[in-house]
């Protein structure tokens, strides 16, 4: 099990560095304390934490593509990856070292924003664990996402694209801190044909115990999410074949 | 056997022929330079020999296995340093050489002493529970060929070794260099020309992916008409860019 040795390593890499803490774990846990210090002065149903704690998990699982991004692209700037291709790893071993080792990672992340949203007043219920589970294919999107990212950008691109523009595209077209029903048109046409809204409506309807609600969001972001594995693979596979 | 014999070899791209119709043999146990301005093919020709890229024509034989058909076997008896450092930065020292072992598939014993005997031979006792990323371009190199030789390759590719460094780091890698000679076959790539002729036991000279020359220093000196090899390597480029 090879794809294991190198997994280790990229859970190392990743954990090791202070700033991916700082904005993977930090700084949701962040918001979720000052969003709810606005709302109890300022009462706004949308910070109210049974709302806002599914939205912030969401918001930091899009960090997971920033950390697979920035990664790959830096193993292959300083030649790290050139130097394993030419190791018997093959190209399924390096898929799933690089992806596989952040989804525990995105869990982890999910679990201790809810343990925070728990010390803050949030009711403890069995729908956390579910919220949790359903977060998992939220997660493989946007780790593979960050696969696609980090087999096509340079570390500069990685750096502009996944952790400025992604993240905002997540946080503005995801409804978290604003009703998208509110600003309409066009805007709301865009949030709705992306995953991120219905990542979080997804997460919503789990952790409020309305199964039914899971549709149709339960099918955007597995579509998305299988779109993106199967992008992820094809390019991998392209930018080895370029080495 | 020869260690490395390459048949009418050449990489296009696009309307760039990178390597041109090579041919090549190299002795088992020899240290050979191919020595080059920038955009020679050296690398191209290193990329190809290690099955990073795939030839357009020919083929070449490591060990008598083709780069073309028999890659696994290739992959399983070389070991390559790249032009970059290609170290894990946030692994330690002697977290690297222990990636490389797993990968390899060494069993713990086998791990403990092969890192053992490497932190001896290149003096990485001291450093080993030191960050890679944080050690001297120098050591990121040292480190950089001590991995490559951790799966006991018989033939060990370095695409620039000493690209980069200081004086005293580049004659301390030198001297790494020097020791490892008869033991395994090198290939390296430079375009220093004292360090081709210091080190190695042939070279070939290369220009526009055309190989020029090959023959110890003091022939090629000969067949140039010239004392000094920094001479004559500047009468064969220059000769050939006149046709």
């Amino acid at each position: 099990m090879r794809f294991l040795i190198f997994s280790s390593r990229t859970a190392k890499e990743i954990l090791r560095d202070t700033l991916n803490l700082f904005f993977g774990l930090g700084f949701p846990l962040v918001l979720i304390v000052l969003l709810t210090a606005i709302q109890s002065n300022i009462p706004v149903p949308m910070f109210e934490l049974d709302h806002l704690t599914p939205g912030i998990t969401v918001f930091g699982l899009s960090f997971m593509t920033l950390f697979s991004a920035v990664l790959i692209s830096k193993d292959r700037e300083s030649a790290l990856l050139q130097r394993l291709y030419t190791t018997p790893l093959t190209s399924s071993d390096f898929i799933f070292a690089y992806a596989l080792p952040l989804l525990p990672i995105g869990i982890a992340q999910c679990v201790i924003c809810y343990i925070a949203a728990i010390f803050i007043g949030l009711e403890p219920q069995i729908t956390i664990l579910y919220a949790v589970l359903f977060a998992i294919p939220v997660a493989l999107f946007y780790i593979f996402l960050g696969l696609i990212c980090g087999s096509v950008l340079t570390v500069k691109q990685v750096s502009g694209i996944c952790g400025a523009l992604l993240t905002n595209l997540s946080a503005w077209l995801s409804g978290i801190w604003f009703d998208v029903e509110l600003v309409g048109g066009t805007f709301k046409t865009i949030a709705n044909a992306l995953p991120f809204i219905h990542a979080v409506e997804l997460e919503r309807a789990v952790f409020s115990g309305n199964y039914a609600g899971i549709f149709p969001h339960i099918w955007w972001v597995a579509g998305y999410t299988v779109i993106a594995i199967i992008a992820a693979v094809f390019l991998f596979l392209r930018q080895m074949k370029k080495q | 056997m020869y260690a490395i014999k390459t048949e009418g070899l050449t990489k296009i791209y696009k309307d760039l022929t990178a390597v041109d119709n090579l041919n090549l043999a190299i002795e088992q146990g020899e240290l050979f330079a191919l020595l080059g301005v920038n955009g020679a093919g050296k690398t191209t020709t290193i990329k190809m020999l290690t099955c990073l890229t795939k030839p357009n024509h020919g083929d070449a034989l490591i060990n008598g296995n083709s780069i073309i058909t028999d890659t696994n076997k290739v992959k399983n008896i070389i070991g390559v340093s790249p032009q970059e450092t290609a170290v894990a930065p946030n692994l330690s020292v002697k977290e690297n050489l222990e990636l490389m072992c797993g990968i390899h598939g060494f069993n713990k014993e086998k791990r403990l002493s092969k890192i053992k005997e490497l932190s001896n031979q290149f003096d990485l006792s001291a450093i080993l529970n030191k960050r890679a990323g944080k050690l001297s371009g120098g050591w990121q190199r040292r480190l950089s060929i001590a991995m490559a030789l951790i799966s006991e390759p018989q033939i060990l590719f370095l695409d620039e070794p000493t690209l980069g460094l200081d004086v005293l780091a580049r004659s301390d890698l030198w001297d790494t260099i020097r020791a490892l000679k008869g033991k395994i076959t090198i290939t390296l790539t430079t375009h220093y020309m004292e360090e081709a002729e210091i080190l190695s036991d042939r070279i070939g000279i290369m220009k526009d992916g055309k190989l020029l020359a090959l023959g110890t220093a003091d022939e090629i000196k000969i067949s140039a008409g010239k004392e000094k090899f920094e001479d004559a390597f500047v009468a064969i480029v220059t000769e050939a860019v006149k046709l």
